[in-house]
């Protein structure tokens, strides 16, 4: 079990889970965002490979409308 | 006459009206608005996803970067490392590299802070981005970021979302003859005829978001803003008559009755 921060929240992972995973338990379209994990960007194509551990803190943004 | 090409980092952009994309009732009402204005570039923010709201929709589908430029911003960093930081993840999002840098110095104002904002235009020329800067009124500083490479310079008309048009038509204009790199205003135009002086002045581009936004039919504003940047801009190319202190009559004395 991994005890991890998403976007700010805290959360338990009780399976394993890759970045891609977890933006699948989400619902979030994986083409749509970018990620950055422990303050580093994570490349696209690491998403499948990039797994979480304890402690990790993960922030996942989009685009929203702004001036 | 030679065509009337609006060229801004490597990109050529068919409208001279650029549009910011915050503020409105609803993507739907966005996307109508960015219709209407006949802009092809739209400025973005980067936020956090709400990972509780899984239905809430995006505005990707509503507005597809693949039919109309998205612009990403720095709206509500403070300081170069939060604007590195989200323009970094832009970039890795969908591969921009042109961008709008805005590094803020004080809530209230919502001032550029200059000293910031030079120290990250330095970084993102030297990583290849193509950096649109907000940036205040100042000649100087304004030709210092010219010299560091930025793409496009923007000055404010005045304070974000405001409305209170062009404050300093002395230091624009100043702006607008030294510089070689395109002068876009953004910020604070109030109402089209704003758009419309900063174009007959000479500037390349206007960038507006609140004057639409928050009119009362954003749509019909989006289009007066299309046609007062084309208007103000053809003006500009045509050349206005000089101004004289008297009378110059329109028809002729000679062959009174």
């Amino acid at each position: 079990m991994a005890k991890i921060q998403l976007n700010g929240r805290k959360l338990e992972l009780k399976n394993k889970h890759s970045i891609l995973t977890l933006l699948k338990k989400y619902k979030i379209n994986s083409k749509k965002i970018a990620v950055e994990l422990n303050g580093k960007i994570v490349n696209q194509n690491k998403y499948k490979s990039a797994y979480l551990k304890d402690k990790d803190t993960i922030e996942v943004v989009h685009f929203i409308g702004g001036g | 006459m030679k065509k009337d090409i609006f060229k801004v980092g490597n990109q050529i952009l068919k409208s001279r009206l650029i549009v910011g994309t915050g503020k409105y009732k609803s993507f739907k009402e966005t996307a109508q608005a960015v219709k209407s204005s006949g802009a092809d570039m739209v400025t973005v923010a980067v936020r956090r996803i709400n990972i509780l709201d899984k239905k809430k929709p995006l505005l990707t589908d509503f507005l597809d970067p693949k039919k109309i430029k998205y612009l990403p911003n720095t709206a509500g960093c403070f300081n170069s490392e939060e604007a590195l930081r989200t323009l970094r993840l832009a970039r890795e999002m969908g591969g921009w590299k042109m961008v709008k840098l805005e590094v803020l110095g004080d809530k209230k104002t919502l001032y550029p802070d200059m000293i910031e904002t030079l120290k990250a235009t330095k970084i993102l020329v030297k990583e290849g981005f193509k950096v649109l800067v907000y940036c205040s009124d100042d000649p100087l500083l304004a030709r210092e970021l010219e010299h560091l490479g930025a793409a496009a310079i923007m000055p404010l008309a005045s304070p974000i979302g405001s409305g209170l048009g062009i404050q300093n038509k002395i230091n624009l204009s100043i702006i607008i003859q030294n510089s070689k790199v395109p002068i876009i205003v953004d910020a604070g135009i109030g109402t089209s005829s704003d758009a419309t002086i900063a174009m007959e002045m000479g500037c390349d581009a206007v960038l507006v978001n609140s004057a639409i936004a928050n009119s009362s039919n954003p749509i019909l504003m989006a289009e007066a803003f299309k046609n007062s940047v084309t208007a103000g801009r053809q003006n500009f190319l045509a050349g206005r008559m000089k101004k004289l202190s008297y009378a110059d009559p329109s028809s002729p004395f000679k062959g009174l009755i």
